[in-house]
């Protein structure tokens, strides 16, 4: 028996801002990159997810109408936090998929964070601009967020997959509901101790754990969900997922990995504002 | 009021030329459709007969796929410089038939032919020279991207702006090293088939375009073909939709340009005289057949009575009747199923309890045709303020403040275009940022320009035709190592 008996971390999910536990009181278990039980984390369910639009959704003005300015200092803050708390987020990943290149894998997870901060002031003029129209108009266009979008992370990386996701989606000033790794759901855990520490709004980012084939077909189908990243969608349930999705034309997305402004539009619509010239 | 009185000035139809018969232009010629299957194809202006059309079947479908799967290769490896020549080509060619484009799109769609002469026929000609400089340019469109061909397109176009939505299709499609399937609206092939003879003309490569006629069932066997590796339609919400669970699952790029319900809004501070007319051609410019029409009228609340009667008065002296009159303001309804289904509409509007208006205005005897119409005392719930009618009907509401005028605007499926009134430019910036529209037209509306992106928010798709934006609809665009 040792001396000091340690405190271990309840894994909860990530809504509105808050820390519950799924509703439904469900949980399931978590096993290391050995197969040895790591712990038990949160099985949410349809409730915790429309919960989680809800909140979303709430949120999405006040995300959406930030400066960009502001929105790559969040999204910068976010990076520091996981930089003083990278020992710890090695460590999750490192339970979840091994000790061999975890580190690498959250140092990228962190630079990702600085990347899209750097891009959020730039996008508009990166993919927007004049256009020159045949008449006396002024004619612009410019890139604006889609809504709430509703993310499935791939399983692996762990970490590095969902920042991939979600830091180009909140780049252009969108709010997300994302289901993070099925089998490795601890490091999005910390991952979401990390942004509830930074000055991301509530609710501007949701993560749910749990067992994305049960989730992923209501996220498909829920209406108030304007944009689907199926990048960690499996492929027996991507058609089901994709087709589930057309009910309210939602926009479909499969991400690269790579980081780049067009992973930002992709969570994008193009806005087109004419006025006429004239004395 | 005086009225003035016009004398009949209608256009000449001795320029076209329509054949009895058409066949469907697959590899670069007409042919017999396989499914021997033929319809007939009207003037929705007077009913007459104009010709025997073609239905494409899965055969004819396959032998277009085919033909232009073959043609890809050569068509995607030709120099940029060369493929622009080509799309050059087709723009000079459309200018110079330009009146028998306009006569034709007149008499088989029922627009006045002011409109199909003045706007569409000439924007259609914009559209190929400004994609054809593009097509030797992709390296300078996407930064840090290698915008590549995607290969076959099939692209579904509608009946209201039947050679404006191909050119809309076609040309940023070739400029990207695509090869084309084309059906045009089951209603309204003539153009298209005409389009074909232009391509022939211009001795563009055999496949590059084929034009195949039909109804849904033809453009549901060519959006399922396994080998087309692009899709996009223009169109009702509802087929879009029937569209994306079609190609769910697959690796076909999906673009959708689908319906509309446009909030045009008017403040009290708003030149009056210019929101009438902005107010006119939003909703009653091609009979309402206008995807990103204004059908519904937001008025700011203190100026209400004093814009409505206003409109009213400008309603009495449009013009309606003969699409191939030059006078003619307000055309044929395209067909008598849409004739139908704007009455219906309108007939729930009433029920619902709106006030309706309509000018005193003859109504030819032959030919499918309605009068302008207003409703005021709509309410957000009411069917004709929710759904798009796609007929000359507009719908009135008020409002108090620039906050409420946007929830109102915002609060329907839809989100393509939107119109804002005043003379205060603060005021048009802040609600453009928060009109929910991929188009907002300040102190002017329903304007359409190839070098400007037009494209829907929420329900009225995905995707951007026109511009730079347009252009990244036919590209892949793979990552420069």
């Amino acid at each position: 028996m040792p001396e000091r008996v340690d405190v271990r971390k309840t894994y909860k999910l990530f809504l509105g801002g808050d820390f519950p536990r799924s509703e439904s009181g469900r949980s399931y278990e978590v096993m290391d990159s050995k197969g040895d039980w790591l712990a038990n984390a949160s099985r949410a369910s349809r409730k915790d997810l429309r919960d989680a639009v809800k909140v979303a959704r709430s949120a999405w003005s006040k995300w959406a109408g930030a400066t960009a300015y502001n929105r790559g200092q969040v999204l910068y803050r976010i990076a520091e936090m996981m930089e003083t708390r990278r020992a710890e987020l090695v460590a999750e990943v490192a339970g979840a998929e091994g000790k061999r290149g975890a580190s690498k894998q959250v140092d990228e997870a962190i630079d990702t964070w600085v990347w899209y901060a750097g891009l959020a002031d730039k996008l508009t003029q990166i993919m927007g601009g004049l256009n020159p129209v045949a008449g006396p108009y002024f004619n612009l266009t410019a890139p604006e967020p889609t809504g709430v979008c509703g993310i499935v992370a791939p399983e692996t990386p762990s970490l590095g997959g969902l920042v991939g996701r979600i830091a180009p989606a909140l780049c252009g000033g969108n709010v997300v509901i994302a289901l993070a790794s099925e089998p490795h759901p601890l490091p999005a855990v910390a991952l979401a101790e990390c942004l509830a520490t930074s000055d991301l709004p509530k609710g501007v980012v949701n993560i749910l754990t749990g067992h994305t084939a049960e989730l992923t077909p209501w996220l498909a189908s829920h209406g108030d969900v304007d944009a689907l990243d199926v990048t960690g969608v499996g492929a027996e349930q991507l058609a089901d997922a994709e087709r589930a999705g057309a009910d309210n034309v939602k926009r479909v997305i499969k991400g690269s990995g790579a980081r780049s402004p067009y992973e930002a539009t992709a969570f994008m619509e193009m806005k087109t504002v004419w006025h006429p010239k004239g004395a | 009021m005086a009225k003035w009185e016009y004398a009949p000035a209608p256009e000449s139809t001795d320029i076209v030329d329509i054949k009895d018969t058409y066949g469907l232009f697959i590899d670069g010629r007409f042919v017999e459709p396989a499914s021997g299957e033929y319809f007939k194809t009207i003037n929705p202006g007077t009913e007459e007969v104009l010709a025997a059309i073609p239905v494409a079947g899965q055969e004819d479908i396959d032998r277009a796929v085919d033909a232009a799967r073959t043609a890809f290769e050569k068509w995607s490896a030709l120099p940029g410089s060369q493929r622009a020549k080509y799309i050059f080509r087709i723009a000079r060619m459309v200018q110079e038939r330009a009146r028998e484009l306009a006569v034709l799109e007149s008499m088989n769609g029922g627009k006045p032919i002011k409109e199909s002469r003045d706007v569409d026929v000439p924007l259609v000609a914009a559209h190929f020279f400004y994609y054809a400089g593009w097509a030797d340019k992709l390296a300078y469109a996407f930064p840090g991207r290698r915008a590549e061909p995607i290969g076959v397109c099939a692209q579904i176009i509608p009946w209201n702006f039947p050679l404006l939505m191909l050119a809309w299709k076609i040309a940023p499609a070739l400029a990207g090293g695509n090869t084309v399937v084309l059906k045009p609206a089951e209603t309204t092939p003539l153009t298209a088939l005409l389009f074909a003879e232009i391509c022939e003309q211009a001795e563009l490569p055999e496949g590059v375009v084929n034009i195949v006629t039909g109804a849904g069932a033809t453009g549901q066997t060519l959006v399922r073909h396994p080998d087309v590796d692009k899709v996009a339609f223009t169109g009702s919400t509802e087929v879009g939709k029937e569209i994306q669970r079609a190609v769910a699952g697959t690796n076909k790029k999906l673009t959708l340009e689908l319906g509309g319900k446009a909030a045009n809004i008017i403040f009290d501070d708003a030149p009056l005289d210019q929101a009438v007319e902005g107010i006119v051609n939003g909703i009653f410019f091609n009979q309402g057949h206008v995807c990103c029409a204004g059908s519904r009228l937001l008025v700011q609340e203190t100026i209400a009575e004093r814009l409505i009667a206003k409109l009213k008065r400008r309603l009495g002296t449009l013009r309606l009747g003969d699409p191939l009159d030059k006078n003619t303001d307000i055309g044929a309804i395209n067909s008598r199923d849409q004739l139908e289904r704007i009455r219906s509409l309108v007939g729930i509007g009433v029920e619902e309890g709106a006030e309706l208006y309509q000018p005193a205005c003859e109504i030819p005897d032959r030919g499918f045709f309605y009068p302008p119409t207003v409703f005021t005392g709509v309410s957000q719930s009411h069917r004709i303020a929710q759904e798009e009618i796609f007929g000359p009907v507009l719908s009135v509401m008020t409002f108090r403040t620039p906050a409420e005028a946007v929830t109102k605007a915002n609060n329907t499926p839809f989100g393509l275009s939107a119109g804002v009134w005043t003379e205060k430019g603060s005021r048009i910036l802040w609600m453009a940022d928060r009109l929910q529209a991929g188009v907002v037209w300040a102190n002017t509306f329903n304007r359409f320009d190839p070098t400007s992106p037009f494209g829907g928010y929420k329900e009225s798709g995905f995707g951007r035709e026109g511009g730079r934006h347009g252009l990244e609809a036919y590209v892949r665009l793979a990552e420069v190592r």
